[in-house]
């Protein structure tokens, strides 16, 4: 999708990354030379409860301020969240559905409120847990975000993001290499 | 050179105070300002400030130690946000009434209660009598900008004030966006070595500081404290200039967006000024003739100068994003309406409260505000003159 202004809102569970994920994406689309916003929106802060982040990308400077109501593209964290949270309002129709889950598209539909645009699956537990032992379902989201949005190419992602790990991660070399192999597996995965 | 970089509004503050390497920083955490402390904190473990960081126990305490360090005659500073400006209330009057050139990073939130952790101006607005320097700033950008030049407002020796600079508490404090920041030397030689002219630790010219002033004096030094808040405005102006030099950035006392042929103004503070750029583009490209004007200054507040901008504005909008109970204006209203009275202006003047405790604003509910000025110029009908805007009934 070719447009000025590429919006994005994230659903996650306080305390998966979701906030984290949105400042992510708006990290490594900066060092493509755009104008960026990354964003929570808090409301009462505890572990668990639904929190939404958001991100605008553009090549024109960004003067808006408020939530988006109308993305191009939503980042689905936590499927629980379905039940919770009508994840695909004001969502785009020629933009798309992401959701972290390990069942295919056609069991999700029913959630989708009738979405008549695209929907793509990453199941970022079990990328996780093969890449990182552990559950984080921050990196695979951020990885199909990028793929499914094309706003920047897989080489330069994988290259900004090995750097910004490695600038982060500096005495942790498994914890980069754990990443980069979420990031990279779920660059071929996302359907 | 400028650098391109990607910061928060509190990491930018953050990084402005690094930069500056004051002598002196005092605070207590309270959202959502906690992290200006929180990563200051961090430069000073790193080595990269030689600043004194005092962890007090409570934010009456952060001013307090403030005060008493400025008095000693180090350059000083502290954050807070919403309640944490409230304790602070009692000193906040001995910091300006004692002329201590203090900074303070403002992270607008509201007061409780409701308690609520989100953006209004309810906590700064309760302060503007208190004898402050008040800037307000729209993004991360301006937040820092003013940072840079805050000291020399407050420092200068015709001011010699403590000052205040405002954000919006998430909508620019956790909003990463792109900034242009100055090189530290840039920064550094911009805002200079303070030498103030008196100082407690000075053995040579024994002073007090905060005596009793008995009724023969009292009224004087308020008097002679107005006079210092007066020179503030064209000091604030002077050092726009030289950081426009400097950066390429300029500022004002506010700023006119197409204000000058606009027959429908708008009077705004904060991000949400950004917010309704946006709509004053859109309307504008229907042929709409608004504009706006974005308040920099609010104390001492430019009231000539705001009235002069406003003069053609058939009809305006104030938008106060707090609620101050008198039941008839929110203050920024009541400021611009007293402004525009002085200058024998008459226009309607329509005051919106919104964005309480952190109400989204968007294009579309800015763009509701100037279809209602439109209305009322065409059926010469102002109806309710105290409105709320997005509120749910």
């Amino acid at each position: 999708m070719v447009k000025d202004l590429i919006q994005i809102r994230w659903h996650g569970r306080g305390g998966q990354g979701a906030k984290t994920a949105a400042l992510l994406l708006a990290d490594v689309v900066f060092s493509t030379g755009k104008y960026v916003q990354g964003f929570p929106e808090y409301g009462p802060e505890r572990m668990g409860a639904p929190i939404t982040a958001y991100n605008r990308i553009s090549d024109k400077k960004i003067r808006v301020h408020s939530n988006i109501y109308e993305p191009d593209y939503v980042v689905v964290v936590d499927e629980t969240l379905f039940d919770a949270v009508d994840v695909t309002k004001g969502l785009c129709n020629e933009g798309a559905l992401i959701v972290n889950t390990a069942r295919n598209k056609e069991e999700i539909k029913k959630y989708l409120n009738g979405y008549k645009g695209q929907v793509h699956t990453i199941d970022a537990r079990r990328i996780s847990m093969e890449s990182l032992g552990k559950y984080f379902p921050n990196s695979p989201m951020l990885a199909a975000i990028v793929k499914v949005s094309g706003v920047m190419s897989d080489e330069t992602f994988l290259s900004e993001m090995q750097q910004s790990l490695e600038h982060k991660f500096a005495g942790k070399p498994e914890v980069v290499e754990g990443n980069m192999k979420a990031l990279r597996l779920t660059l071929q995965e996302v359907s | 050179m400028s650098i391109r970089e990607r910061l928060s509004g509190n990491e930018a503050v953050a990084t402005a105070m690094r930069q500056i390497n004051p002598d002196v920083m005092s605070a207590f955490p309270i959202t959502p300002s906690t992290e200006i402390p929180h990563i200051f904190s961090s430069f000073v473990a790193n080595g990269q400030v030689d600043t004194e960081f005092i962890p007090v126990e409570s934010e009456h305490s952060a001013m307090s130690a403030a005060i008493g360090a400025e008095a000693a005659g180090a350059r000083s500073l502290t954050a807070t946000s919403s309640c944490g400006l409230a304790l602070m209330w009692e000193v906040l009057y001995v910091a300006a009434s004692n002329r201590l050139a203090i900074a303070l990073a403002l992270v607008n939130r509201t007061l409780s209660g409701p308690i609520n952790i989100n953006c209004d101006h309810s906590d700064s607005m309760g302060a503007r009598d208190s004898g402050w320097i008040q800037i307000y700033s729209e993004n991360n950008q301006e937040v820092y900008d003013n940072f840079v030049q805050a000291y020399r407002i407050a420092e200068h020796p015709s001011v010699r004030l403590p000052i205040m600079i405002c954000q919006d508490g998430f909508i620019t404090s956790a909003a990463v966006e792109n900034i242009e920041l100055l090189e530290d030397r840039e920064v550094k030689e911009f805002v200079g070595e303070y030498c103030p002219d008196s100082y407690l630790l000075n053995s040579k010219q024994p002073l007090a500081v905060g005596p009793y002033a008995v009724s023969a004096y009292c009224m004087e030094a308020k008097r002679a404290q107005l006079e210092a808040l007066k020179n503030a405005k064209q000091v604030t102006l002077d050092v726009a200039k030289e950081f426009a030099a400097l950066s390429g950035r300029e500022y004002g006392l506010f700023e006119e967006y197409r204000l000058a042929d606009a027959d429908y103004a708008m009077v705004i503070i904060g991000s949400a000024a950004g917010t309704a750029k946006d709509a004053v583009d859109q309307l504008r490209a229907e042929g709409k003739k608004v504009g706006l004007l974005k308040i920099r200054l609010f104390r001492p507040f430019p009231g000539e100068e705001i009235a002069a901008a406003l003069q053609n504005a058939r009809v305006i909008a104030c938008m106060d994003r707090t609620e101050s109970f008198n039941a008839q204006c929110g203050p920024l209203g009541a400021e611009v309406k007293s402004a525009l009275f002085n200058a024998r202006l008459m226009p309607v003047v329509i005051n919106y409260v919104y964005g309480l405790g952190g109400r989204d604003v968007t294009v579309e509910s800015i763009t509701s505000v100037y279809a209602d000025l439109i209305k009322i110029d065409q059926t010469n009908d102002a109806g309710e003159i105290y409105r709320y805007l997005s509120l749910r009934e």
